[in-house]
């Protein structure tokens, strides 16, 4: 794994890591990445995989109308709210097809 | 009437009995556990928020309704420590994460409503490394927590503050959650029971998620019949969470009185390798030969696909984390960079101040693993592994009734020992990960003292929703061995 690969997954994971901390991560990661590596010497050719240890489907319900949080709830623990709004950064650009994503 | 001094020592059990029949009140238990609290936690550090104030009003609610004639519930006084990454309403819950600092809840978890229906008393929020993730509690982005048997060495972790919090009486109970080992490997390390249910046993509705296929609640205690009492009051389908099962709720309790005669025990030898500790290994071999003279069998089974299961374990649980942890955006809830200055920077800033180092690596790993050109090969493989390492434990239990195993591979270790090798201290949960990965339920149980007189671990588990056959064996030891001393070191 190179600088590269570390930055791409980092932009992925939208994490901001510092010069010092790519090339740690860079060091760990291809560690565990190596170890984690001795699962190609098992043979699970024919095995299906298993994402969930019991047999689940969709849990539906009917769409009925019932109290839940009210807005002030909801919005109590925002870090920036305005009226009954989460309050972020532009995410369109004035003029601009496509949402913004500098990377 | 006086109170009795060391109610807060009592187990849940013997507690709410007293409470019922009113020898004691719910008030002078959460007192009494309150007094400890202020004598011992400055040294041990089980607790991130102490809620006094709620626990005498929920206290007193419980005398009260007492008093007026209505049956109380079967956790009636008991001090309940709750791990902090469950969510209670009114009271500030931050996974022990910078990212959360300061988040009041505006909702109760499945549990904690369940613990408040049956008349417990939640007394506070206990420590844990960061969202859940490590072995020692060390990750946590507040406070160390120590072992109450040692203060120079860790409790175990994830659910390290809860297991402390128990082992040094600064509760009757504690709740903690288990993804790879969370519960267990802190309880051996703390000379307490901890037992991880079934997958879909217990409601996961308003727990901090870090993989969902994996987590679950489940009761540290100083007894079984603790665990048993907690088990059943949380236990059960909740419609609020999906993955919980529509099964009944077996009597716990009641089936403690069945002992282990005529049980078949395994023991896969994959469990006990020829490197294993030396003071475990005679631990755990002692326990078993006690369970086979009171009646019980051993046999051989084999799990051959067990040496894989960290290397699948990592796999499967950080790619689910790095989905998980994505709603950490710095919009809804907890903190936000105060430099971000667009979209783009308000995500990656925000992160890299909310999360430590571990939940990093650890979305950088699950990221990794589910990224394109990687999936088939780690993520897919991951849980074609895990099927591997269900079909082995489903064979082993044709052929007996539990598994026996130690918990962890060693005693508490050192604070500062593993912190700056991750792989290493991955290791710690060796025998523990596999039985999350197949959705079993596993409990540990006290089994001894290494020289050093630290706790040792008897981890017993079942098939799936097996948890009285699984209580009967921890209960026939624990009748025959006893439950762990007090916690020497404070």
């Amino acid at each position: 794994m190179d600088r590269k690969d570390v930055e791409g997954i980092a932009s992925l994971a939208r994490l901001e890591l510092s010069e010092e901390e790519i090339e740690r991560i860079r060091l760990e990661l291809g560690d565990i990445l190596h170890y984690v590596s001795k699962l190609k010497e098992l043979d699970t050719g024919g095995v299906e995989p298993m994402p969930y240890p019991i047999d689940i489907g969709n849990a539906f319900r009917a769409g009925r109308v019932a109290p839940a949080l009210t807005r002030a709830e909801a919005l109590a623990g925002a870090p920036k709210t305005e009226g009954l709004f989460f309050r972020v950064p532009r995410v369109i650009e004035p003029g601009a097809e496509h949402g913004s994503n500098p990377r | 009437m006086s109170r009795p001094k060391d109610l807060c020592l009592l187990p849940a059990h013997a507690t709410a009995r007293l409470v019922r029949e009113g020898t004691v009140k719910a008030r002078d238990v959460v007192d009494s556990t309150l007094e400890r609290i202020a004598a011992v936690d400055s040294k041990v550090g089980a607790y991130l928020k102490v809620d006094a104030d709620g626990a005498r009003a929920a206290a007193d609610a419980v005398d009260r309704k007492r008093a007026s004639g209505k049956p109380l519930g079967p956790l009636a006084g008991a001090a309940v420590a709750v791990k902090d990454n469950m969510c209670t309403r009114g009271l500030e819950t931050t996974a022990a994460s910078r990212i959360l600092e300061g988040w009041v809840p505006p909702y109760d978890c499945t549990v904690v409503r369940r613990i408040r229906e049956a008349d417990g008393i939640v007394v506070g929020k206990t420590n844990l490394d960061e969202f859940a993730m490590g072995s020692s509690t060390e990750n946590s982005a507040f406070k160390k927590t120590r072992n109450p048997w040692d203060l120079s060495r860790v409790p175990g972790g994830s659910s390290g503050g809860s297991a402390a919090a128990v082992a040094a009486g600064e509760c009757s109970v504690a709740l903690g959650s288990d993804t790879g080992g969370s519960i267990r490997q802190p309880a051996a390390l703390t000379g307490t029971v901890g037992l991880k249910p079934t997958y879909g046993r217990v409601s996961r509705f308003g727990l901090i998620a870090f993989g969902s296929s994996l987590d679950q609640i489940g009761p540290i205690a100083r007894d079984v019949e603790d665990a048993a009492l907690l088990l059943r009051t949380v236990a059960g389908h909740d419609p609020a969470d999906g993955t919980s099962v529509e099964r009944d709720v077996p009597d716990y309790v009641a089936a403690l009185k069945q002992g282990a005669k005529g049980l078949r025990l395994g023991i896969p030898k994959e469990y006990f390798p020829p490197d294993l500790n030396a003071e475990v290994a005679s631990a755990v071999k002692g326990a078993i030969a006690r369970l086979v003279e009171a009646g019980a069998t051993a046999v051989e089974v084999d799990l051959p696909t067990s040496p894989y299961s960290i290397a699948c374990y990592y796999i499967v649980a950080t790619s689910e984390a790095s989905s998980n942890l994505a709603r950490y955006d710095g919009v809804k809830y907890g903190a936000r960079s105060a430099e971000a200055k667009d979209l783009y920077s308000m995500y990656a800033l925000t992160r890299r101040d909310g999360f430590g180092p571990e939940v990093r690596r650890r979305i950088m790993l699950g990221t990794y693993a589910l990224s394109a050109g990687y999936y088939d090969a780690y993520y897919k493989k991951g849980l074609e592994v895990r099927s591997l390492l269900r079909r082995e434990f489903d064979a082993a239990f044709e052929k007996c009734d539990a598994i026996l195993s130690p918990t962890s591979p060693f005693p508490a270790f050192k604070i500062g020992e593993k912190v700056d090798d991750p792989l290493s201290m991955y290791l710690s949960d060796i025998f523990t990960v596999a039985v999350n990965l197949a959705g079993l339920p596993g409990v540990s149980v006290p089994c001894g003292l290494s020289m050093e007189r630290l706790p040792i671990g008897l981890q017993v588990l079942a098939p799936p929703f097996g948890e009285e056959t699984m209580l009967r064996v921890a209960r026939a030891h624990e009748k025959l061995a006893g439950t762990a001393p007090e916690a020497p070191g404070i």
